[in-house]
């Protein structure tokens, strides 16, 4: 017998497209949650290969707060052209305008938890019953215990004691009407695998991840591009900064790197010797410890 | 870190009794391999200091969720990973001591490797059987004995060698193909990933080296093909416009395109006219690969159905003898009716009969049971509403298996292995 065996890569992208192929097959109404960010649009990438020739099954959500990179926008616009796949807005502006949510105040005002409502409200508008996202295992302790196929009750919360056991790859979608699911195709990648797999497969990424000149400003140790939703406090000035993003969130809390890497081979370098977490340059998770699994049960991401 | 590409994948569970050191254990093994970031590190420092150690406790590097640190407990499994440049590890950490035979049955049914620990004080323990049990009813290919808190009974030989005796005495009753055994302190680092100096009598590998270099690849089986079809794949555009394509996930055997095959339930047979992924050609397929697959003739395929080899078939069967592990608080009678997955097959199932129980720490059958609870580990006879196409689990893993779901509440509350 030779040796047949896959290399660590070609296997978490095999068990990414079994888990992706039995939403569909699961499923009636099944939507992938682009963030804009480089996990999500691996997931979009893994989708087109699982159903190819055929076009991904199923539109893509982006929750749009109002406060996006404008390269996340374009970037995003013209994968949904190429892949030939619905794209469905939820606009966090219109959530604020409609009453649902009020905008939070203050110089450190954020859309990212209003996101929540418009999210539940897009799902519950077109009916999705199960929500792919890119969010993985290693990147947050709270997720760490993550499944696959995670059940949400009928106000799209999480419990994180009354989830099923998962075994083998037997994937229990089994619901009651109002329930849905969120699925994490990639659970078990790290970055690490994320950026080589970006690399083997060649996939175009938004500009923001690779080095850039741009005007930032430094907040609790956080370095954050200026922009229009930025209210300065007094003691804060702009500079002109070498960076680049580790993750795509909103203008106002997502945290650049310093960093003069602009080759794919060169971020796999930096995030080889890189000795922080991912979700450590988000102003969001630094507000305590326990801070993403708050929002986690409240049916966030 | 490492930024090699084409490493295996290892995926390991680790078990041991409480305060066993296997926290201590995943921490290090993280910690030595420069898993951990900065920030990370700095939180489980700051909860040190809050809690008045003056050492950093790794074990609080895999620490759970909230809920569960408040109570001072861990319930369940949680996934860790980590690389070095020759292996990427997913650990599936099953920590818990009130559902402990369920969630070391969770992350064991997907590894293929267990440690189990032992700590070198005490010895063997009930615990050690049970663990040992469950890795060997799981058919976890490979198994790792570690003596812990070596530093605790003076890195002493006499002590190891009593422990490994007396481990080899019980163990020839098990189904285990594959044990090692390594004297470490998880809390000291020797031999986890660093040889230890403190042993010099032991002439084995580290515990890292050992994950690194154990053979995986024939883990899997390469023997009987098995492709359970998830779904049909027809894209209905005019460059596309007769293509009919089964995707799905090999489960066992090498499929290589001009293979004749056959498909069950309906039992037409024809032949592998391509393989691919995302219209890229694949000249051989096998466990655990995701593919397209095309036949030369108009079969009427669904999913649920099986693609196999003409002189290598797996039982098609409504009746199921089942080893079953209980995961809810309902408990299991005979007679009640389950919703059952196998494969990709989904469909009605009766439980006619209780054989009988396993004491999970003696392995001794009790006889004459009415019902099992959760953790309980029991032999059950299975009447399907729908041919299962079935393989012992002992053959193979991924058609030896179901989950059962209760209709009502539609919980996974059974985990099986078909005997
Ligand atoms: N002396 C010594 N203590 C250890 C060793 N491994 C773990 N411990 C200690 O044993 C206790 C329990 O360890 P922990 O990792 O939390 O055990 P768990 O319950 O199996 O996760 C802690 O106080 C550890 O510091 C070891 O190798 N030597």
């Amino acid at each position: 017998m030779g040796t047949y065996y896959l290399p660590h890569l070609k296997e978490l992208e095999a068990e990414a497209i079994f888990v992706i192929r039995e939403v569909v097959a699961q499923f009636e109404r099944p939507a992938l949650l682009f963030s804009g960010g480089k996990d999500s649009i691996v997931l979009s990438h893994l989708a087109k290969k699982a159903f190819y020739p055929a076009k991904i099954p199923f539109p893509l959500i982006h929750i749009d707060t109002g406060h996006n990179f404008p390269e996340t926008i374009q970037f995003r616009d013209s994968l949904v052209e190429k892949l030939g796949v619905q794209l469905i807005v939820g606009s966090v502006q219109e959530s604020i305008d409609k009453g649902r949510v009020r905008e939070e105040t203050g110089v450190n005002a954020s859309r990212n938890a209003l996101q929540t409502v418009t999210l539940l409200d897009t799902l519950e508008e077109y009916k999705i019953d199960a929500a792919m996202g890119g969010a993985r295992r290693d990147e947050e302790k709270a997720r760490a215990k993550e499944r696959f196929f995670s059940h949400r009750d009928e106000f799209g919360q999480w419990d994180p004691k009354n989830q099923r056991p998962e075994l083998w790859n037997l994937f229990n979608g089994r619901k009651h009407i109002g329930e849905h699911f969120r699925v994490f195709p990639i659970s078990n990648w790290t970055e690490m695998d994320v950026w080589q797999y970006i690399l083997q497969e060649q996939i175009e990424l938004p500009s923001l991840y690779f080095s850039h000149e741009r005007d930032c400003i430094v907040r609790d140790g956080v370095i954050l591009a200026h922009s229009e939703y930025i209210t300065l406090k007094p003691e804060e000035k702009v500079d002109r900064m070498t960076v680049r993003y580790r993750t795509c969130g909103d203008m106002p809390i997502t945290g650049a790197v310093l960093s003069s890497a602009n080759s794919l081979e060169m971020i796999i370098e930096e995030v080889a010797t890189t000795r922080t977490t991912e979700r450590g340059t988000r102003a969001d998770d630094k507000r305590g410890e326990t801070a993403m699994e708050d929002r986690k049960k409240q049916g966030y991401f | 870190m490492s930024i090699q590409e084409n490493n295996q994948l290892l995926r390991f569970t680790t078990a041991g009794s409480v305060d066993d050191g296997k926290s201590t254990l995943i921490g290090r093994l993280l910690y030595d391999s420069k898993s951990i970031f900065e920030d990370q590190i700095e939180q489980v420092k700051a909860s040190s200091e809050k809690k008045g150690f003056d050492y950093v406790d790794l074990s609080l590097l895999t620490d759970g969720l909230k809920s569960e640190r408040e109570q001072g407990i861990t319930i369940d499994v949680a996934y860790r990973y980590f690389a070095t440049p020759r292996r990427k590890f997913i650990i599936a950490d099953t920590p818990g001591h009130i559902q402990y035979t369920r969630n070391m049955v969770t992350g064991a049914s997907t590894a293929n490797l267990a440690i189990i620990l032992v700590d070198a004080r005490k010895g063997l323990l009930e615990q050690t059987y049970r663990h040992s049990f469950i890795a060997s009813l799981l058919k976890i290919p490979h198994l790792v004995v570690c003596v812990n808190k070596m530093d605790l009974v003076d890195y002493s030989e006499d002590v190891y060698n009593q422990i490994v005796a007396d481990y080899e005495a019980f163990s020839s009753k098990l189904d285990i193909k594959d044990v090692q055994f390594v004297p470490i302190s998880a809390l000291k680092g020797d031999n986890v990933v660093e040889r230890s100096k403190n042993m010099p009598w032991y002439e084995g590998s580290t515990l890292l080296y050992h994950l690194e270099h154990v053979h995986i690849a024939s883990d899997s089986n390469h023997i009987d093909c098995r492709f359970p079809v998830q779904m049909v794949i027809r894209p209905h555009t005019l460059e596309h416009q007769d293509f009919r394509g089964y995707a799905g996930r090999i489960d066992g055997g090498i499929f290589k395109p001009g293979d004749e095959v056959k498909v069950l339930p309906s039992g037409f047979t024809s032949r592998i006219k391509s393989i691919e992924l995302n219209g890229q050609a694949i000249d051989e397929a096998f466990s655990p690969m995701s593919v397209t697959m095309t036949l030369e003739d108009e079969i009427d395929i669904s999913r649920g159905d099986m693609i196999v080899r003409p002189n290598n078939q797996p039982e098609v069967t409504q009746d199921l003898e089942v080893m079953v592990c209980w995961m809810n608080q309902q408990a299991l009678q005979a007679r009640t009716k389950m919703i059952l997955k196998h494969t990709t097959k989904e469909c009605q199932a009766m439980i006619k009969e209780i054989q009988y129980k396993v004491d999970v720490n003696t392995l001794h059958r009790i006889e004459g049971v009415s019902q099992i609870g959760m953790n309980d580990i029991a032999r059950i006879s299975i009447r399907t509403a729908q041919p299962i196409f079935k393989d012992s689990y002992r053959r193979n893993r991924q058609t030896g298996s179901i989950i059962l779901i209760d209709p009502n509440t539609n919980e996974t509350v059974g985990a099986g292995m078909i005997i």
